[in-house]
């Protein structure tokens, strides 16, 4: 009896041990917040509450950065972390905020667009809480978030989660993805609230054109490429044929199915006038057959199991010794933003956006991510928000 | 919060005593009494509400 006693005893302490342990890391994860330098082109910085109030002070509420020539032109706007565990969105969002000056038209971006997520992890799946980018000045450390928003911000799911408006029934946990939760609406759960204002964004700026920022695992067809709706596909298409001439790249242009609701790609068209993409390099680390889930794999994509795999012809994109580095699937990205830019230009002319600062594929892969990011100690203070 | 919310909580309330329960009234398995203290603990988290 004594000696079941102490065995609880000890058990109960060892479990509240590794509570405590966890809270605090998950309590820090979620509280530690990424500072982000507002370059030289940006004219102005609000918040997603601006367009629809319900989210206003809410952990959905979001920043967004305005780069605003002083010619009229075209309107773009970028969101990043929609699923923040893919990271090459974030950083090439971070790359545009921090060096693109616009001198016609408008580039607007949202470089942490589903901010629970983005303060989220899978710790059922040995996520790293954090990962470095190294930098001339140091190494600057960003979290590495979750797909969906946390449970603790919107809960419960229901058995099944029904789109609105279009009511097509979709997985459980989808109510909290910000990628089916497309069009939104105002009193919906909190992430349809967050599309709904991203929607009003869209409706009430004039977007023309809208990119929704992704990486996909290498096991799945659609990854590097760029997803497209009858709208956008002739701009998608000059796009990923002229970067694979001009750049070497190889960025293949997949349709957006009508019948499967909830996308960006989908309802930002179907509700809206502007014209979405959705663009996904490919992100090894979310492949499920992997090595251990660390930092190493997140940046370098090197993994010696997708690498048999690659052998025996079973990944969708080419995979060798090299994996996929960080630097090489940002420089695609932003080298489709620029060249997704010039193809509007040429099929609208009115549409043009002349933008400069912003690095392209070569540029990225030759000096790294880093390179391209600023100290927030050399700035004003007043230059620095946080993600 | 929504009424359901609610409900769902109490719901996480008391899976935690049953658990707790177990765990006071296992005398032999020492693995049970471990996987009681495990599973309670994703409740005990949501209940905390640790944000």
């Amino acid at each position: 009896m004594i000696e079941t006693r102490k065995i609880k005893i000890i058990m109960l302490t060892l479990v509240a041990i590794i509570t405590v342990i966890a809270g605090i890391q998950l309590y820090q994860h979620r509280h530690y917040d990424v500072p982000i330098v507002a370059g030289p082109g940006v004219t102005k910085v609000g918040k997603l509450s601006d367009y629809y109030e319900g989210i206003k002070g809410t952990i959905a509420d979001t920043n967004v950065f305005f780069m605003e020539g002083e010619e009229e032109g075209g309107s773009m706007l970028v969101i990043a972390n929609t699923h923040s565990n893919e990271i090459v969105a974030g950083l090439t969002a971070f790359m545009i905020v921090e060096n693109a000056v616009v001198e016609k038209g408008r580039l607007i971006v949202i470089p942490q667009f589903n901010n629970s997520g983005g303060r989220n992890t899978r710790a059922g799946d040995g996520y790293p809480l954090y990962f470095d980018i190294d930098t001339p000045w140091g190494s600057k450390t960003f979290r590495m978030g979750n797909r969906d928003a946390s449970p603790l911000d919107q809960w419960p799911d229901p058995d099944v989660y029904v789109h609105y408006p279009e009511g097509q029934l979709l997985s459980y946990m989808d109510v909290r993805n910000t990628n089916r939760t497309w069009p939104g609406r105002s009193d919906g759960p909190l992430m349809e609230q967050v599309c709904y204002a991203a929607m009003e964004l869209i409706r009430n700026e004039n977007i023309d054109a809208t990119l929704d920022v992704h990486g996909a695992e290498t096991l799945f067809p659609v990854t590097n490429c760029i997803v497209a709706p009858d709208k956008s596909m002739r701009i998608a298409t000059m796009t990923s044929l002229t970067v694979k001439s001009k750049e070497g790249f190889d960025f293949h242009v997949e349709p957006s199915p009508s019948g499967m609701r909830g996308l960006s790609h989908r309802e930002i068209g179907d509700y809206s006038d502007s014209m979405p993409f959705l663009v996904e390099a490919p992100l090894p680390f979310l492949d499920q057959p992997t090595g251990p889930k660390t930092m190493d794999l997140l940046l370098t994509g090197r993994d010696p199991f997708l690498l048999s795999l690659s052998k025996k012809g079973m990944l969708f994109v080419p995979y060798d010794e090299e994996g996929w580095p960080i630097e090489r699937r940002a420089g695609q990205h932003t080298s489709v933003v620029l060249e997704l830019m010039n193809q509007m230009a040429r099929q609208y002319p009115e549409k043009e956006i002349v933008v400069s600062g912003i690095p392209k594929y070569k540029d990225v892969v030759e000096n790294g991510i880093g390179y391209y990011l600023t100290d927030p100690s050399t700035v004003d203070e007043s230059r620095i928000y946080y993600e | 919060m929504s009424v359901i919310m609610i409900f769902y909580y109490i719901l996480s309330v008391a899976l935690i005593g049953l658990l707790v329960w177990n765990f006071i009234r296992e005398k032999e398995s020492v693995t049970d009494m471990l996987l009681y203290l495990m599973v309670a603990i994703p409740f005990v988290l949501r209940v905390l509400r640790v944000k």
